[in-house]
């Protein structure tokens, strides 16, 4: 079934074994770019809604409203290589919110973690590219996430791992704002500061719908900077749209020591396609192929 | 009378033992150490020792994402909090991922006695076996606690290991060399085989003595690996001896009843007897008025084998 040898799928003991043949622990080979961050974003939104309409059926509005968030993180913040998923010096990035893998994958394809080809196999059987992300199927993603909530505990996991073996790699979680409706992420959240664990940055992509609709109609979040600060951590709030906020929020958190960082992004549902943005009905719908040609050419 | 010791002693002991040969060892627990013994961890490895509250989902979640970056992390509450207060987390985030993570849990089935329904746990073998790559282990004594835990420590999976709150006789001395997926033969015999696990080995080997009075001589398998199961030595012992008795403290559902039936249905079946609970929630009372209650006993047992016999052809 799988066409690439995942190599975070291995179990521990033996990826740390293994890591000295086919990992590398110098620098060759970590991810760099001097591409205009915006026009990166704008094809990862262009690859987001095309894989999407082509699979028939995903979650396009909450894959936009993170692009941002994303590319400032895999262009510029994480220690990566595309070549070795399982290097162990890599920055760990944790998508809790798993239905949002379509904009994963598209960083991860154009990173070249796997051929930018395999997008159109989204959500196809036995396709890597399963609807939620899923680590035993993807190069590049860390957790098995779509079931809500889990994502902050498993970061926490990595964090106290990552400090156990005095690594300086860092932990960066993406939550969606509707997902702080679980109670498992306020567990994560008081146990990340009851731990200290300041290697370890949450993203809340707050982009302010949910399934159903508008997440202060369906469950009140706000003030979600003051319960997460009442918990222990460090708050930032940004545009989640703003590269440079997005890029000074991301580097100022590695530099908070003794306590976790959260940065809530406030972001648009849909961002970048007029009929998508704000729009509750494609939280979870693809666009037909006229809304895809119409979402293309403003992307364009 | 053989000695008695508690399983859950054994494991806390075993496990700074495991601690003190392998750095990864990492124990988690959800304001429960006192009772499931990871206390002897925390008090000799209390770096490596995560008090999480009684958050179970968060244990399990962050149990994950140790395993993820090569930790070996043991996360253990009582039966009830470590199953069904967190089966999502564990049917995503390990089962799913294929992670190396140790679910251990103590105060499983009826015999947590007084604290009544909310805490014996008689379905959790039945919701960790329907997990697709989970190894299920329920150690008969003290002497396969200590064996069991280190193999599910040197196994690369998920795995959940269940112990009881009592203490339990040592049936099984010194030379037993406990194997993951492999049936222990307690008794030989030839007109019957009692099949138990956990708590009800013990009364098994008991019923045997009562039947053999009544000329009956029976075969025990004591099942501690409850997935993958040994189907060879239960597809041998239906074929050598003719009958089944399944003995179990669990729901008649989902646990070794239900495991067994699946091989002899598939490849030789036999006349089967089901000691188990029925379908029932359980209550408070002392361990033992429970048992007789719920028809637990290896008077119970040994009227299964008699039944079966009666179906014998």
């Amino acid at each position: 079934m799988l066409l690439y040898n995942v190599g975070v799928t291995m179990m521990p003991s033996e990826s740390k074994k293994q890591s000295k043949t086919p990992t590398d622990n110098s620098n060759v080979g970590v991810f760099s770019s001097d591409e205009d961050l915006a026009a990166v974003c704008k094809r990862l939104r262009r690859d987001i809604v095309t894989m999407i309409g082509k699979a028939g059926s995903g979650h396009p509005g909450g894959s936009l409203s993170a692009v941002e968030i994303v590319v400032t993180l895999y262009w510029k913040v994480l220690h990566h290589k595309p070549a070795d998923p399982a290097w162990p010096d890599r920055d760990r990035f944790i998508l809790s919110k798993g239905h949002a893998a379509p904009v994963i994958y598209a960083a991860l394809a154009e990173c070249g973690y796997f051929p930018k080809s395999e997008l159109d196999t989204l959500r196809k059987i036995d396709s890597h590219l399963q609807g939620h992300a899923d680590r035993t199927s993807t190069p590049g993603v860390e957790m098995s996430s779509g079931s809500l909530g889990q994502g902050l505990s498993f970061a926490v996991g990595a964090a106290l791992a990552g400090r156990l073996d005095s690594q300086s790699w860092h932990v960066y979680a993406l939550l969606s704002d509707g997902e702080c409706d679980e109670g498992q992420t306020w567990e994560a959240a008081m146990s990340a500061a009851m731990f200290k664990v300041d290697n370890l940055t949450a993203i809340v992509d707050k982009n302010s719908i949910q399934l159903s609709g508008f997440t202060k109609d369906i469950m009140n979040l706000d003030p979600l900077n003051k319960k997460f600060e009442s918990l222990g951590w460090h708050v930032i709030e940004i545009d989640g749209h703003d590269l440079k906020q997005v890029l000074d929020a991301l580097e100022r958190a590695r530099t908070v020591k003794g306590r976790p960082t959260v940065i809530i992004a406030h972001t648009v549902k849909g961002k970048g396609v007029s009929f998508m943005e704000n729009n509750v009905d494609f939280h979870g719908k693809a666009p037909n192929p006229e809304q895809l040609e119409q979402a293309l050419k403003e992307l364009a | 009378m053989a000695e008695e010791i508690a399983p859950r002693e054994v494991y806390g002991k075993t496990l700074v033992e495991l601690g003190r040969e392998n750095p990864d060892i990492v124990v988690l627990d959800a304001d429960l150490f006192p009772s499931t013994m990871t206390r002897y961890f925390k008090d000799a490895f209390p770096e490596r020792f995560l008090e999480v509250g009684i958050a179970e989902q968060n244990m399990v979640g962050i149990a994950c994402g140790l395993a993820a970056n090569g930790k070996i992390p043991f996360a253990s509450t009582f039966a009830v909090f470590g199953t069904s207060r967190c089966f999502d987390q564990i049917r995503v985030s390990v089962a799913q991922a294929k992670l190396n993570v140790k679910i251990v849990v103590t105060h499983s089935g009826l015999t947590v006695g007084e604290d009544g329904a909310s805490h014996q746990a008689l379905e959790d073998l039945a919701l960790i076996c329907s997990l697709p790559g989970f190894t299920v282990i329920v150690p008969a004594d003290a002497v396969e606690t200590a064996q069991a835990i280190r193999a599910v420590a040197a196994h690369k999976g998920p795995c959940y290991v269940r112990l009881v709150r009592g203490k339990l006789p040592v049936i099984l001395d010194d030379s037993y060399r406990f194997e993951i997926g492999k049936a222990y033969t307690l008794r030989k015999g030839k007109d019957a085989t009692i099949m138990a696990i956990g708590t009800m080995v013990a009364p098994a080997l008991e019923a045997t003595s009562m039947l053999a009075n009544e000329g009956i001589d029976c075969r025990v398998l004591n099942m501690s690996t409850l997935k993958p199961i040994d189907e060879a030595a239960i597809i041998k012992a239906a074929q050598e001896t003719g009958a089944i008795v399944t003995a179990e403290e669990h729901q008649e559902h989902g646990g070794l009843a239900s495991t067994v039936s699946r091989v002899t249905a598939k490849h030789h079946p036999v006349p089967m007897v089901f000691v188990a609970v029925k379908d029932k929630f359980g209550m408070s009372g002392k361990p033992a008025e429970l048992l007789e209650k719920y028809g637990l006993t290896a008077k119970d047992i040994a009227e299964a084998v008699k039944e079966t016999l009666k179906r014998k052809v």
